[in-house]
């Protein structure tokens, strides 16, 4: 069939901010599908929230909104735009359900919108339980069996009937409270009872507990003709139990038989084909391991995080492929990207092993709780390539920046076998490493697979490892023990160390093709991975291309973690682009498989491969290139420039040496002192001894961080001796070497810039000002663009400050300048000559494509003759709100008060003619419901109780009802404000904070506290369950100030303006 | 300890790596296959009797040895050519090793070369001869001595009577006998015979030699030609034979080689393939319902699309290379297709095809 002729105008809904679980891919396919879709001359309408994404470039789409993606706001773009369809299955779930929700409500038909890429029908087979269940039974589909019961008798019946072990999951309670695995009877007595005494309706699911079968997922790509393809299959080294995100997964499946394989292969194919699926869908199974007995776990009829991973794993394209069978093509009409020969109705072989690693965001949150399970906690991921297993996983571990570059974990070492042992029961992110510590120490296969369920055949595979280590250590060094260890994946450095002896020779690695086909077909794919053989081709391929171009080598960011997110990736990407359009051949490296960058046509080549040293030198020796780029990859690339500097590879761009002159600290300083310009005062220490005199010195509060840091990691506010000694102990228990830097804290306005440099003037497009005073994090804070409330006197400071300062950093290309203004007075925080979180959105909005300058500015262009002039960029007609969006429901224990510690996972934009109603959007697209009446609950530190009472009038007089804990209450009675005391927890067990927040009777939390973290501390306790119970914790008076000024201002969903993106510009 | 051991091909190239499985040398034609999994099915399967096949998915033999999934009841290629082989495998039901296999079955392996070097040689060159030997001087020994004799062969004695059985063998219908059907056994493989059996039909494996008289005189209800590893040019002998069954007007379904063989026997012309169709993922398109299914392939030779057989016309073509897949005869109840219409124990998307064949003996009936 070919293309709808029908189709002129199609809406596409992207996926939101990026939360855990959600994340770069989606930009991905929203990419995707966007080209796919321009390609075929249809106008393309845009929605999403997020500015940080490539999707909402100007390039992307024909009418890009970044506004809230709620089903009013959708709704009146429809009404506006008039699209004929809209593509439902490329923006994950968010987008999935919006499309949903207008469609069941009829909205769609009645504005004559075609619904792309999944029916409700569909949609409701795949996500309503009962209807999945009766779906699966009608095509003789196993679900894990389950049954709801609503007394314990049943519950007994139902649990012989399917035999032990089953899990309980009461109806209703938060976070699956009250539930639990039963092995035997006597348990299931005991946690049936419990669950069905805690659910609020007396209800409970009893459901056959399958943890510990194989974890298999499947990628199926159907068309309407009824084509289907498996696209890949993928094996989950941590059995079910854990979720797949947080899972470390082997492409394809290896410990299936063929029979089993093709059972679930045919079992994937047909469940597709009942759903009518019309696109991507992934389909999850569990096996049992001894027999072929399985079950369907889950069906998603949507591209997904593993259909990023297929698709990079494999080389096919699975979101491209799919807006093409949304819009009306078939498989067999699809041409094969790779090959440019065959079509896209075959099923991918691949000849090496593919290994995802979770990226957790546990080293910043040291409190939050590090047990996986059901609920994913991943903020991000790494893909490696290899010609064996452990090659593969080898990658990935050095890959994922946790500081590894084999599978020993160090600090292991101190555990006693038993402990370790007893560690290895519980999954959290470091099990992979105790169990090799443990195989390491001679624990048998048999136990460990009995204690985790880990296939056999992984635990073998380390055991390869552990084997070589150990010859390593025992027999000479050789040309051929060296080899040996290149091909299982060792760096250099690794080989040396574990041997303690020198290197024979150094081995450079070859490069190999990734093609779909595993060489079956000439492929034209510049898509590359590393491994040690013979052949290299890459070479070949580079020789071919007879291109005369000069190369340059952009490094990427890695895993998405807090702090280095999409952005850079975006910034990558644009720098490619912009380095493309200059006449290079352009490299890209990267190793994160949910991006844009490593898509196999964003770059004329890219290289799947780690961001280490010797991987990276390994790229430039075949490559010769030009020059290389670190300055949009974030802190995974920046690490990089003083070794490539060392090697003598020309870096363009800042050099290393100004890059170490704003990093280190003394030379800064020294800097800071010459152009006369202020910064906090501070001190370097290394000891709890020297960090308590400092602190003195300095006056409380201090702000306290290692040197060398990237998103605030490890950052926090010091108010007394006792905060001081807590934090030197973590530090010193990491086992961080650089010193820790101590700093006095103002309290006062904090001001970011991003502007260009070539080396003789700058151009700043615009300067943020963030509504939370500094000591918030400027990653979390809602940040206005232009700064709102910054005299002349102050703005034209800050410009030639940081006039001053990039030219003294001689940089060249992108910086950023965090700034306070304290008292009227001007001091930098922190100045990074690189790119930064708010490229993106100021690069939007502002209208300047400021990559797109920076990328010329390295390569020796002038801003001058670049048309957008320098200095302060003209005034936008918009004011733009950037607000951040956190994961707090997936991280468990995790204290949500904001502070000098980054914890934001993603952001959105709202953009008005003002800033309430540039706010009032920024706050709504950011998931607040923006309820104007009903309980607000108070409890703040005593620093704050000066301000508090103006505040707290806000919400009293829009009528709202307060309560307080005893101290602030107080102070709001006096201020004339009728307040209900609320008890502390541990004084009254029937009525206080706690059952405050559990009654349903508040909207709105305000509490701060000076201490937090701790998970057991009360203050904590209460905002975790705010979390829970998804009422909006405001942690700062100043977003408590704005949400309440947003509340009192007129706007609502249905008045504020729909500002389409290229309006912004005249 | 591991020993070298050399692969040399026709073309000169010499690739090291180690020696697995049994001792010895061997020498045929290299080919390669892409399946990840399925490794036993290709190590056991009559379609590459003589051969030496590459997998080109790096790690081999990670389940084991599962008697349960071999199609043939031993191994038949030459030599086992993989990057990697699996000591400690993981599947309940396995009972070996990959190596443990081979040198049981007195089939050399090599293993630790670059693979995909040497797929991309043979994806270039074509399929060449090659040869296996513990040193590349021994290995060009043994490969000229077996192209000689590869060439004073050719034209004699039959090839299909490596892999095809010495006896007629009836294995009874799973359930009720609703047809009896005779299988001309070219290499045939279980699976198509467990096909057949679980369809109610009683098979009757005949000897690729035996006359096609000795096949009619048991007046079954219809013919499968089998599928094969060899050129079916090569013996004009079972050309003819299959004529012979052609006109006896029995409903005839050929598969893979018999599906070449039958289109020889009314008259149409061969190709080589540059280096054949051998893996689990090739499309092959249904031309009359413009369906795509995706189909397991061991097969060096196609139809010619510009000499096809008398009174056919082509029902399925492969989406990649255009070549013909399969074939429909108009004045016999006769059809082919070049694919092979099963995929281990999962059920095959191309079933239909013996639902079709069914049809013709009912109709027969």
């Amino acid at each position: 069939m070919p293309r709808n002729k029908d189709l002129k105008k199609v809406m596409v809904i992207g996926s939101g901010p990026i939360v855990i679980g959600q994340a770069a891919e989606f930009d991905y396919a929203g990419t995707q599908a966007c080209r796919a879709l321009q390609e075929e001359g249809l106008e393309v309408v845009l929605i999403n929230s997020n500015p940080a994404t490539i999707m909402t470039d100007e390039a992307m789409a024909d009418h890009i909104y970044i506004e809230p993606l709620t089903l009013e706001t959708v709704k009146r773009i429809i009404e506006k735009e008039r699209p004929d369809s809209i593509l439902s299955t490329l923006g994950g779930q968010t987008g999935l359900t919006l499309s949903m929700q207008l469609a069941r409500e009829g909205f769609l038909e009645s504005h004559g919108v075609k619904l792309l890429g999944a029916k409700p029908e569909t949609i409701d087979k795949a996500e309503d339980r009962q209807s999945f269940k009766d779906t699966m039974e009608s095509i003789h589909q196993p679900c894990i069996p389950s049954k709801v019961v609503t007394t314990l008798e049943d519950g007994l019946a139902y649990a012989e009937e399917i035999g032990y072990p089953v899990i309980i999951r009461p109806a209703f309670t938060l976070g699956g409270t009250g539930g639990g695995i039963c092995h035997n009877v006597e348990e299931m007595k005991e946690i049936c009872a419990n669950g069905l005494r805690l659910s609020p309706i007396t209800q409970v699911l009893v459901e056959k507990c399958i943890s510990g079968w194989k974890e298999i997922e499947f990628e199926v790509i159907r068309d309407a003709k009824g084509n289907s393809i498996t696209v890949c299959s993928m094996e989950n080294v941590d059995p079910v139990g854990v979720h797949t995100g947080d899972s470390i997964v082997l492409a394809p499946a290896v410990t299936l038989s063929h029979d089993e394989y093709q059972m679930l292969r045919t079992a994937a194919l047909d469940i597709v084909e009942a759903l009518g699926v019309e696109g991507g869908c992934n389909v999850q199974f569990a096996l049992y391991p001894e027999s072929r007995e399985y079950a369907v776990i889950e069906v998603n009829p949507r591209v997904s995080r593993s259909s990023a991973l297929a698709s990079k794993a494999t080389g096919y394209p699975i979101a491209k492929v799919a807006t093409k069978i949304a819009i009306g093509y078939t498989l067999d009409e699809i041409r094969n990207a790779v090959t440019g020969t065959t079509y896209a109705c075959f099923e991918p072989t691949i000849d090496y092993a593919v290994v995802k690693l979770p990226k957790w965001p546990f080293d910043k949150f040291v409190y939050a709780k590090r047990t996986l399970g059901t609920q994913m906690k991943a903020t991000g991921e790494v893909m490696a390539i290899g010609t064996s297993f452990e090659q593969a996983m080898m990658k990935a571990v050095r890959g994922a920046e946790i500081g590894l570059d084999t599978m020993n974990l160090p600090k292991l070492a101190e555990l006693s076998d038993e402990k370790l042992i007893a560690r290895m029961e519980d999954c959290d992110d470091e099990r992979i490493f105790i169990i090799y510590e443990a195989l390491k120490r001679g624990v048998s296969v048999e136990r460990v697979h009995e204690i985790t369920m880990i296939d056999e055949w992984f635990l073998y595979k380390f055991l390869n490892l552990i084997d070589y280590e150990r010859r390593l250590q025992a027999e000479p060094m050789t040309e051929e023990l060296y080899h040996e260890g290149k091909k299982l994946g060792y760096p250099d450095k690794a080989i040396a160390r574990l041997s303690s002896k020198s290197l024979p020779r150094h081995e450079n690695a070859v490069f190999k093709m990734v093609d779909t086909c595993a060489a079956e077909y000439a492929a034209q794919t510049p898509y590359f991975y590393s491994t040690y053989d013979e052949e290299n081709e890459a070479e070949e391929f580079i020789r071919n291309r007879h291109d005369s171009k000069p190369t340059v080598i952009v490094f990427g960011s890695g895993p998405i973690r807090i702090g280095q997110g999409i952005e850079f990736d975006y910034a990558s990407v644009h720098c490619v682009w912009a380095l493309k359009k200059a006449g290079f051949q352009v490299v890209i490296v990267n190793n994160n498989p949910e991006t844009v960058s490593t898509d196999f046509d964003t770059a004329d080549r890219l290289y799947f491969e780690p961001l280490t040293p010797e991987d990276v030198m390994n790229i430039i020796r075949v490559e010769k290139p030009y020059g290389v780029v670190v300055a949009f990859g974030g802190q995974t690339a920046i690490k990089l420039t003083k070794f490539l500097d060392e090697q003598g590879v020309r870096i363009l761009g800042t050099q290393a040496d100004s890059i170490d002159a704003a990093e280190d600290r003394e030379r800064f300083d020294a800097l800071l002192e010459k152009l006369k310009i202020k910064r906090p005062q501070g001190h370097t220490v290394f000891t709890t001894e020297e960090a308590l005199r400092a602190a003195h010195d300095l006056d409380f509060p201090v702000l306290m961080r290692p040197s060398y840091v990237l998103g605030g990691q490890n950052m926090i506010i010091a108010f007394s001796d006792e905060d001081i000694v807590e934090y030197m102990q973590i530090i010193l228990s990491h086992n961080i070497e650089n010193p820790v830097l101590i700093d006095k804290y103002y309290m006062g306005t904090e001001i970011e810039v991003d502007a260009i440099c070539d080396g003789e003037d700058i151009l700043i497009p615009g300067i943020m000002e963030h509504i939370e005073r500094a000591g918030v994090h400027s990653g979390d804070s809602i940040a206005v663009y232009p700064a709102w409330n910054l005299s002349d006197n102050l703005r034209n400071k800050i410009v030639n400050h940081s006039r001053k300062l990039a030219l003294a950093l001689k940089t060249m290309g992108l910086v950023n300048i965090q700034y306070v203004v304290f008292e009227n007075e001007v001091y930098v925080i922190e100045v990074n000559p690189r790119s930064s979180r708010t490229i993106p959105y100021i690069s939007k909005v502002s209208g300047v494509p400021m990559v797109d300058l920076a990328t010329r500015c390295m390569l020796g262009e002038k801003l001058s003759n670049m048309g957008y002039g320098t200095g302060l960029y003209r005034r936008p007609k918009y004011m733009c709100v950037k607000v951040p969006v956190f994961s707090f429901e997936k991280l468990i224990d995790l204290d949500v008060q904001l502070g000098p510690e980054m914890k934001s996972t993603g952001e959105v934009l709202g953009i008005g003619r003002t800033l309430e109603e540039a706010l009032y959007k920024g706050l709504v697209a950011a998931g607040y419901k923006m309820k104007k009446s009903g309980g607000i609950f108070i409890t703040v530190r005593d620093q704050d109780k000066g301000e508090i009472a103006e505040i707290a009038e806000k919400y009293y007089q829009m009528g709202f009802r307060l309560y307080a804990t005893r101290g602030t209450a107080e102070l709001l009675e006096d201020e004339g404000m009728p307040v209900m005391v609320v008890p502390k927890i541990y004084k009254n067990a029937k009525y206080n904070s706690m059952t405050l927040v559990e009654s349903g009777e508040i909207n709105y939390i305000i509490s701060s506290s000076k201490k937090g973290r701790l998970p057991q501390r009360d203050s904590v306790k209460i905002r975790r369950k705010a979390v829970e119970h998804a009422i909006p914790c405001l942690t700062s008076l100043d977003t408590a100030n704005a949400l309440a000024d947003s509340l009192m201002s007129h706007y609502s969903q249905e008045n504020t303006e729909l500002v389409e993106l290229k309006d912004m510009k005249d | 300890m591991e020993r070298d051991l050399y692969l040399v091909l026709e073309n000169g190239e010499v690739f090291r790596g180690k020696r697995f499985g049994a001792e010895g040398e061997a020498a045929g034609e290299v080919v390669f296959h892409t399946g990840m999994v399925g490794y036993l099915e290709t190590l056991t399967d009559p379609g590459y009797c003589g051969q030496i096949v590459v997998q080109t998915f790096p790690l081999i033999g990670n389940y084991g040895l599962i008697p349960d999934e071999q199609i043939g009841d031993r191994a038949y290629l030459k030599a086992y050519i993989v990057r990697e082989w699996c000591q400690s495998p993981s599947n309940y039901r396995s009972e070996g090793t990959v190596d443990a296999f081979l040198k049981q079955q007195g089939v050399v392996g090599l293993y630790d070369i670059d693979t995909r070097e040497l797929t991309r040689i043979l994806r270039e060159n074509g399929t060449m001869k090659g040869a296996l030997a513990e040193s590349p001087e021994r290995a060009h020994e043994v490969l000229t001595a077996f192209i000689k004799e590869d060439k004073a062969t050719e034209g004699h004695a039959s090839k299909v009577e490596l892999v095809t059985r010495r006896e007629v063998l009836t294995v009874p219908a799973k359930g009720e006998t609703r047809f009896r059907v005779a299988v001309m056994d070219y290499g045939c493989t279980r699976n198509l015979v467990r096909m057949l059996t679980e369809r109610g039909m009683e098979v009757t494996l005949f000897p690729a030699g035996t006359a096609a008289l000795d096949v009619l005189v048991t007046d079954p209800d219809g013919i499968i030609l089998s599928n094969g590893p060899f050129d079916p040019e090569e013996d004009a002998e079972l050309i003819f034979e299959a004529q012979r069954l052609v006109y006896s007007g029995k409903p005839l379904m050929g598969v893979d080689f018999g599906h070449l063989l039958l289109a020889l026997a009314r008259g149409a012309r061969m190709t080589k393939l540059k280096h054949g169709h051998r893996g689990a993922n090739q499309p092959v398109k249904h031309l009359p319902s413009d369906r795509v299914y995706i189909a397991s392939h061991a097969q060096g030779y196609a139809v010619d699309a510009d000499f096809l057989p008398m009174n056919a016309w082509a029902t399925f073509e492969n989406l990649n290379d255009k070549t013909v897949e399969g074939l429909q005869y108009t004045d016999i109840p006769a059809f082919s297709v070049q694919f092979i219409p099963e995929d281990g124990r999962g059920k095959s998307t191309t079933g239909f095809l013996f639902d079709q064949f069914e049809k013709f003996m009912k109709d027969a009936q």
